[in-house]
């Protein structure tokens, strides 16, 4: 099990203020937001993982858990992409460049990207968006040569659902690279697949021995795609889910994220197929 | 040097003549000191300057969804034996302001606002609640991220606590193994016999208290006495939970009709999390003044009986009340052991008195796990 990074500051309720210094619409109710700490000092020390996240706050108005996308390389900017769906996130959605945010992180576990080195890794996402993948992707292509294939499945409802056309596009570019994308209520302009997503695990070839899968995306599509996949011969173990409940506290206190044993904030949000079997869309859990 | 006078080694004897020495004893050491007073019926915790302060002459009826208080002629200082409240919220507090965020130009900055405590001596505290409080430190203490709010509260606490002389018909601590006899956590325990009380430390600051009390050395008959009181309490519990197959027989019992018959009486009011003694759930609120300039966060205790506690944007995990009823028992008696390593439930009773519909767990459980109670 990978050990829970440490908070930066011993009290982890407190939190840094961050400039807002850049901002790239997506879509209509999607931004992604880059965060700059503002003191120079938590600025050099802040550290995160890929698919760690943030607890960003709007004066006034409150928190809410979002995923850090940008490269963790980099750590000095914070990428967030956001939906506007709640108060928090809609709050967000109003601010411009120069105005500030709260940060409070990085929490919680995210991809085995660097223990996946050298493996073949398939990435299947469902629905809109799905951003804390899409930082796995590109922490991936940065570093092309230290992954074997790489084959990456999106699975969306209607053409119009297709956020990151372009992105598709550019990571179909790369080397080794397999990129396909399906609809299941497809219209005229709909050139690929036509069906659910685990449609397209019969479309590529996999090697179980060599082969980690992430998937990120609605609990029911990993529900019944995560057998499937154990039928190809993928290892139980190498079944990387990424999982959302409510966070309030980011820190494994407040209660709101659990699922059956594991509080997904700290024992999440990426976590393995084996240990959230029973667990995984079952209603009510 | 001044001669130390030593306390006996084993539990001394403080005559019930002397039992004020010891809140002069706190109240000299700079303690507040709280006990269970009567309140609207029932008892709470707040200041007693004189043991005459404690609900002499008055006990507790407790029965599912009932709880009572009548008069005995008992002179026994701890006759009722809980109210509503555990000591819970002395540590965990229903309302706790995290942080003070105040605006400065287009920035902000934030304080983190840890509490100033009291040093608060809480007597009469019940071996139940005690364990209560053991599990509070496992979770806010000894997990990944200590809470500096919690330990503020918590390193100021002196517990005297009372082992039980007397079950209600709701407390099942003996099957639980949290008492009737405090085990561990204590500075000092008692055990209240009819002219006295056993006293017994249980940490340094209560080997130093006992100091300043006029004990005697308890000879066999008391301390017989009170071995025979707490087995007979023990013995007198008529509930208990059976936990042997717990966690995975509850996991196992997700479909179980059970849970719709539960939840048709269940309304949700989320009573029993208010009054459970391990209960931790919070959410987290922001209060900005009326300046706009200056917010506090503050965490607030939330129950998983909310319409709110299941939300992630746009739906409810858990929309129907069988889905909450199932949350919370799931969790107290089988997620909580995988989290934890300990069970959520110390078999306080008090989710049973205080159900305005008298769900009670130990019935609820052996009918999920089809293992009607023997």
């Amino acid at each position: 099990m990978r050990p829970a990074p440490a908070a930066p500051s011993p009290n982890p309720y407190d939190l840094y203020a961050a400039t807002i210094v850049e901002k790239v619409r997506v879509t209509e109710d999607i931004d992604t937001v880059r965060l700059q700490l503002v003191d120079p000092a938590a600025r050099r020390s802040f550290r995160f993982q890929a698919g760690q996240f943030n607890m960003l706050y709007v004066f006034g108005v409150g928190e809410v858990a979002i995923s850090i996308v940008s490269d963790p390389d980099e750590p000095q900017a914070l990428d967030h992409t956001i939906r506007a769906v709640g108060r928090v996130t809609k709050a967000i959605q109003g601010m411009g460049l120069g105005d500030t945010l709260g940060v409070r992180g990085p929490f919680g576990r995210g991809w085995p990207l660097d223990d996946v080195r050298g493996k073949d890794v398939v990435v299947v996402t469902g629905g809109l968006g799905c951003a804390p993948v899409v930082g796995a992707i590109d922490y991936m292509f940065r570093r092309r040569e230290a992954y074997g294939a790489v084959t990456i499945l999106h699975g969306i409802k209607t053409p119009r659902d297709l956020l990151y056309r372009e992105r598709f596009e550019a990571w179909r570019r790369h080397a080794d690279t397999t990129v396909l994308l399906t609809s299941d209520q497809p219209d005229k302009t709909w050139h690929d697949h036509v069906g659910v997503v685990t449609e397209l695990f019969e479309q590529v070839a996999i090697d179980p021995a060599r082969t980690v899968v992430l998937m990120c995306g609605p609990e029911i599509m990993m529900r019944l795609g995560a057998p499937i996949l154990l039928q190809r011969g993928i290892p139980a173990t190498a079944l990387y889910l990424a999982l959302e409940r409510h966070m309030e506290c980011g820190i494994g206190l407040c209660g709101h994220c659990q699922m059956g044993p594991y509080f997904l904030c700290k024992d999440g949000p990426v976590m393995r197929y084996e240990q959230v079997a029973p667990f995984l869309g079952r209603p009510g859990v | 040097m001044t001669p130390i006078k030593r306390p006996p080694a084993g539990p001394g004897l403080l005559p019930k003549s002397s039992f004020q020495l010891l809140l002069d004893a706190l109240q000299s050491q700079g303690y507040r000191v709280m006990g269970q007073r009567l309140r609207d019926g029932a008892v709470k915790w707040d200041d007693i300057r004189q043991v005459s302060d404690l609900p002499v002459g008055w006990r507790d009826v407790q029965e599912p969804g009932r709880y009572r208080l009548e008069s005995t002629d008992s002179g026994r200082f701890f006759e009722v034996v809980n109210g509503p409240e555990s000591v819970k919220r002395f540590a965990f507090a229903p309302r706790e302001p995290l942080l003070v965020i105040e605006r400065s130009q287009k920035s902000f900055r934030a304080t983190p606002t840890l509490p100033h405590v009291e040093k608060t001596a809480l007597l009469g505290v019940r071996a139940c609640d005690l364990a209560g409080l053991a599990v509070q430190d496992r979770i806010f203490l000894h997990d990944a991220y200590p809470d500096p709010y919690y330990q503020a509260r918590r390193e100021n606490l002196f517990l005297v606590a009372v082992n039980c002389a007397r079950a209600l018909p709701t407390c099942f601590c003996a099957s639980m193994n949290t008492g009737p006899k405090a085990q561990a956590g204590f500075d000092l325990a008692l055990t209240e016999l009819e002219d006295a009380f056993l006293v017994e430390a249980g940490s340094q600051a209560g080997q130093a208290l006992l100091q300043h009390l006029p004990l005697s050395p308890a000879s066999d008959k008391p301390l017989a006495e009170a071995e025979a009181q707490m087995e007979a309490c023990a013995k007198s519990q008529t509930r208990r939970l059976e936990t042997a197959q717990l966690p995975q027989a509850l996991y196992d019992a997700h479909e179980h009709p059970r849970w719709d018959q539960v939840a048709a009486r269940c309304l949700a009011c989320g009573n029993c999390t208010m009054v459970c003694p391990t209960c931790f759930c919070h959410t987290v609120e922001d209060a900005p003044d009326v300046t706009l300039q200056r917010t506090e966060q503050a965490r607030l205790w939330d129950s998983c009986f909310t319409q709110e506690h299941g939300y992630i944007h746009g739906k409810n995990i858990r929309p129907a009340i069988k889905d909450r009823y199932r949350m919370w028992l799931t969790h107290k008696l089988a997620s909580w052991v995988d989290q934890f390593g300990m069970s959520g439930c110390v078999g306080c009773g008090r989710c049973i008195t205080w159900c305005p519909v008298g769900i009670d767990l130990t019935e609820e459980l052996p009918a999920l796990l089809d293992t009607e109670r023997r």
